[in-house]
């Protein structure tokens, strides 16, 4: 209560503390890693901060390999930092992306908009064929379904949603179900 | 001789003469000074705080059973929220129901905690009187408090 914000349209991200965003590995570093997240810094991923890793028993990540996780530190004035664990030390569904998928990239107001409670596009989405999806607040979603096709559907659904009214998007789904 | 003493004399002398010239010098405000409110904004760059953003991980239709599992656990925590509000809204239990449930669960409960000799003893008084509810209670407390006996030699 008693909170306003000033929401505008952005493609850029800037990275906050405690937002879960999807990173891409560039670079392994000793014990760190070195994930691409869409902003001015490469961010550090320390091998340690996965859920059950230990010296000796390192998480196995490669060059290129998605990870999903929240920054822990996060301010202009240092490199931003990510974890892959909560802070009572679960993974709770972050770590590293599996295999197949697609990764696009969409505006942060259409993030926010998907994450909504009670998203309509989610729920009209979820009606059609059974996919994955993992959402990260820098503007990039991944997306898994069990056919290339039905994948690809659904990447351009998402990517359209943007622009399309609530009618195109029901039109466009109605076609697609009948198929 | 008193040559040293009359230097520092003159230098606070001097030093003196300085200061009022440079303070007469110095502008100061008019204004009476302004207390620094202690400032009640705090500024959040996460939009998290702002709205309620659901998980970003989802799966549907049983893509991936885990993930589902997940979600239901992260947004169930949202919903606890709005549940224990609602219990606060309606009392199955008027208040004079529970303050009687509460009289009688007190006697019982105690009872479960007295001592076996306690029990029986308690036992007898209610068979035989009901109504001295006060005596029943000292009763059985005064007999318990037995004295130890010595054993005779």
């Amino acid at each position: 209560g008693g909170a306003y914000w000033v929401d505008s349209q952005q493609k850029r991200y800037v990275p906050v503390k405690g937002d879960h965003v999807i990173g891409i590995v560039t670079a392994k570093a000793g014990d760190v890693f070195r994930l691409d997240v869409g902003g001015s810094e490469p961010a550090s991923l320390s091998y340690l901060a996965f859920e059950g890793a230990t010296k000796r028993n390192r998480p196995n990540v490669q060059v290129g390999d998605l990870i999903y996780g929240q920054f822990v530190v996060a301010n202009k004035d240092m490199e931003p930092e990510m974890v892959c664990i909560d802070s009572s030390g679960k993974s709770s569904g972050m770590g590293i992306i599996g295999q197949d998928g697609f990764l696009f990239k969409v505006s942060l107001g259409l993030i926010r908009k998907l994450l909504a409670p009670k998203c309509e596009i989610i729920q009209e989405l979820s009606q059609l064929y059974p996919f994955e999806l993992v959402l990260g607040m820098n503007g990039r979603i991944w997306v898994k379904a069990k056919t290339v096709q039905q994948t690809l559907i659904i990447v351009n659904i998402l990517e359209a949603c943007e622009y399309m009214t609530a009618e195109q998007r029901k039109q466009a789904l109605a076609k697609l179900s009948g198929n | 001789f008193m040559q040293r003493g009359l230097d520092s004399q003159t230098k606070k002398q001097l030093e003196e003469e300085e200061k009022k010239i440079i303070s007469e010098e110095h502008w100061y405000l008019d204004v009476p000074d302004l207390k620094e409110k202690e400032s009640y904004i705090i500024e959040e760059r996460s939009f998290l705080r702002c709205e309620d953003l659901v998980y970003g991980r989802m799966s549907f239709k049983g893509f991936n059973p885990e993930i589902e599992k997940l979600m239901i656990r992260m947004n169930s925590k949202c919903k606890e929220e709005e549940i224990e509000e609602d219990d606060k809204m309606e009392a199955d239990v008027s208040d004079e129901e529970m303050a009687r449930r509460y009289e009688t669960l007190v006697g019982t409960i105690g009872k479960k905690f007295l001592r076996k000799r306690d029990q029986r003893v308690l036992k007898d008084d209610d068979e035989d009187d009901e109504v001295e509810e006060g005596n029943s209670n000292t009763r059985p407390s005064k007999r318990a408090k037995k004295m130890f006996l010595k054993p005779q030699d």
